[in-house]
């Protein structure tokens, strides 16, 4: 060990530094809430909330405590963020796909998606999808059923409830299928490896996938009715539809305004992936005669998500920060119902904006221990 | 650089010198909050997002309605001119903050005095200058003409971090009517929502039920239903641990009241110098020391009738002459069947 005085003293002022910004913003806080006979502490949390939340995934109402109401908007900030992430990838995908394609119209068409989407602030987009195309819709009593069971209306989407019977068969059928379709993949890579036929293994889930809940239904004694939602009036002229399983429009617009702007960065990250992977590689592939699919699939993709992973990683990041802006358009996300009515009934900004900014790191940095780990896994394995 | 460090030093003991010289005045040692906004030359005033009647902004940025008038008073009091004030429009869920934070001096944004904001989160209110009650607007459309006819489902629309959303719990919850409430963070667009029927029914204050009505698409269309079911006597609020300026602001929001009741008006305060009655006389600083407790001069109570006028005055140029709530209702005098009544200043 050779410590240098030069080495160490930066690092001290830093620390020092540090300490000391920390401090005087304690300091300076307790001081001025001593002053103004603000209490400090998390007490709150058991209190009964008294304050109702439009949606929730959990029971919850004004009985329970602000720790449920906490839940409440962190499971539906959680839910638009997962639906936002699956829609945008996918969305980002195909796009990102689309600019390369050497067909003129559909190369353009997906160019000037990117462009429009990304170039407008997320905000406007939100207020676009929430206010202009909401106005749009009808009101309940006007709807036409879309397929005779889905009503999209001003109040949101109206769509038939499940009703099972023996659901838990159905569940094992399913189970059943996926551990069918990874000991067939596992056969068949041996096969291909030992003796170099190929095994249809696509083809073989997808059926695999249907017959075995097929089968359920057929002989397992399941039954799947549907409650389908029913028009009720609650005055001469204001209606809700009744049963069924309604999506309210805030989710419907904030997932859309957050799939679409997302999904043009997604976009450009899967192009550079594809556009980084040496041109060599694609031609190399071509010439020992695999087919176009098998050059994406075996050769282009598995070198081009290397590239891909880490940009789109931040992606997903933002697009989960950005749920915030729900407050916008009344979603009640961890923002708007935590950081927002509980902080207003409460007065304890200070524990409640901690509380708040903790919990979007612990999210992002879940999002981001994910996809490093993955992102380890598809790296190039020196053998 | 030593040159720049040179001048820097220079400049640093330049402002030191200064503030050292600066003269205050003897009560604006004992308010911090009144030396600092004597030093900066405005009030530092928290208003509405834009709530016609109450504060709001026209298009070249002039604020009027009774909340503003306040911070005018308080203004025209310290400042000597109603005209420095400084608005910060805040949401519902920032302006406790902006207080005790030390952003602004005065809210004065339609805002309900509760047992729990007056003692638990550090705000002292200093009066009401509105007294409202909670209630709902519908289509006329919709035949309702009562709250009873609300059936289970019914979806609301509101603000988030109001009593609103407390009282409007407590009012489905006795009636046991299951509701969806839905609640926005900035009034315009509750505004929006319902005007474009993603709710039923709208609930906020009446009164601010009776000023969103004037921005809808057509007012004629809404109505608002007569039941009332809260109390909220909106008001002032300062920071809790400073006794002077509380005092000034309750005390300039009294004055409108109280100058109304002894009929003194923007155009006749300063005739009123010569009035028989010692009370008159008072309010407009003819008799006795009243500016000398708070540490200002004795023509602070003139300067905030003749220049922001009575309370009379400013509800009838804010909330009635623009056709919000044309009756004074529960806001009349005492004197005159309302419950308008200020403690005597002398």
């Amino acid at each position: 060990m050779n410590f240098k005085l030069k080495d160490i003293v930066p690092q001290l002022i830093t620390v020092l530094a540090v300490v000391l910004v920390f401090g005087f913003f304690t300091y300076n806080a307790q001081i001025n809430m001593e002053n103004r006979g603000i209490d400090f502490g998390y007490g709150f949390l058991s209190q009964e909330s008294s304050f109702d939340v439009q949606f929730s995934l959990i029971e919850y109402d004004g009985s329970h405590s602000y720790f449920r109401a906490y839940l409440v908007g962190l499971l539906n900030t959680i839910l638009v963020s997962v639906i936002g992430i699956i829609i945008a990838t996918i969305l980002g995908v195909i796009v990102g796909i689309a600019r390369l394609s050497p067909n003129y119209l559909i190369n353009k068409f997906a160019a000037f998606y990117v462009e429009f989407f990304r170039n407008i602030p997320l905000l406007l987009q939100i207020f676009f999808w929430y206010f202009a195309a909401l106005r749009a819709l009808p009101l309940p009593q006007d709807a036409e059923a879309m397929f005779g069971v889905f009503f999209l209306t001003i109040k949101g989407l109206y769509v038939p409830a499940f009703i099972w019977q023996n659901f838990n068969i159905f569940f094992y059928s399913i189970i059943a299928a996926i551990i069918a379709i990874i000991v067939i993949r596992a056969h068949a890579k041996k096969v291909q490896e030992n003796q170099g036929k190929q095994i249809p293994v696509f083809l073989i889930s997808i059926g695999l996938i249907f017959i075995l809940p097929l089968l359920s239904f057929l002989i397992g004694g399941v039954r799947l009715s549907f409650e389908v939602p029913v028009l009720k009036q609650l005055a001469t002229t204001s209606f809700i539809y009744e049963g069924g399983v309604s999506l309210p429009p805030e989710l419907i617009a904030l997932t859309l305004s957050l799939s679409l702007y997302t999904a043009t960065f997604i976009a450009e990250c899967v192009r550079a992936g594809i556009q980084g992977v040496g041109k060599g590689q694609k031609e190399a592939a071509a010439s020992i005669g695999l087919t176009p699919n098998q050059v994406l699939k075996l050769v282009i993709m598995p070198q081009a998500l290397r590239i891909i992973i880490p940009p789109t990683t931040n992606q997903y990041l933002n697009l989960t920060k950005n749920s915030s802006l729900a407050a916008a358009i009344a979603y009640p996300d961890l923002v708007l119902v935590f950081a927002g009515t509980a902080l207003m009934q409460t007065g304890k900004a200070i524990e409640i904006v901690s509380i708040t900014m903790f919990t979007y790191l612990t999210l992002s940095i879940s999002i981001s221990i994910l996809m490093n780990w993955y992102n380890k896994k598809i790296a190039i394995q020196e053998k | 650089m030593f040159k720049y460090l040179k001048q820097l030093t220079s400049l640093v003991a330049m402002v030191a010198v200064l503030f050292t010289f600066t003269t205050e005045s003897m009560a604006a040692k004992k308010s911090k909050t009144l030396k600092n906004t004597q030093k900066k030359g405005f009030v530092r005033c928290g208003v509405s997002q834009g709530l016609p009647g109450f504060s709001n902004a026209d298009a070249a940025g002039n604020w009027t309605g009774v909340d503003v008038d306040v911070c005018r008073a308080v203004a025209a009091a310290v400042l000597g001119d109603a005209n420095k004030v400084k608005f910060t429009p805040l949401s519902a869920k920032e302006r406790f903050t902006a207080l005790t934070s030390g952003e602004i001096d005065i809210l004065s944004r339609n805002t309900t005095w509760t047992l729990s904001r007056d003692a638990d989160i550090g705000l002292t209110f200093v009066g009401v200058n509105f007294y409202d009650g909670q209630g709902f607007m519908v289509r006329k459309s919709s035949g309702i003409t009562s709250t009873s006819q609300f059936k289970d489902g019914i979806s609301a629309c509101t603000n988030i971090g109001t009593t609103t959303e407390l009282n409007m719990r407590d009012f489905f919850n006795s009636k046991g009517i299951s509701y969806e409430p839905v609640a926005f963070e900035k009034a315009d667009e509750v505004v929006a929502a319902y005007d474009a029927g993603r709710c039923d029914t709208y609930t906020t204050d009446k009164s601010g039920l009776a000023a969103q009505r004037t921005k809808m698409k057509n007012p004629d269309e809404h109505i608002v239903l007569p039941e009332t079911i809260s109390k909220e006597p909106l008001g002032p609020v300062v920071r809790q641990g400073d006794a002077v300026w509380e005092d000034i602001v309750r005390w300039s929001l009294n004055t409108m009241i109280e100058a109304e009741e002894y009929g003194i008006t923007s155009a006749n305060a300063d005739m009123m110098k010569t009035s028989d009655n010692p009370a008159i006389k008072r309010l407009v600083g003819a008799e006795g020391e009243l500016g000398a407790a708070f540490g200002l001069d004795n023509d602070w109570s003139l300067r905030i009738i003749k220049q922001v006028g009575n309370y009379g005055e400013s509800y009838k140029r804010n909330i009635a002459d623009t056709g919000i709530l044309p009756d004074r209702g529960p806001n009349q005098l005492w004197t005159k069947g309302g419950i308008l009544y200020v403690p005597p200043a002398r």
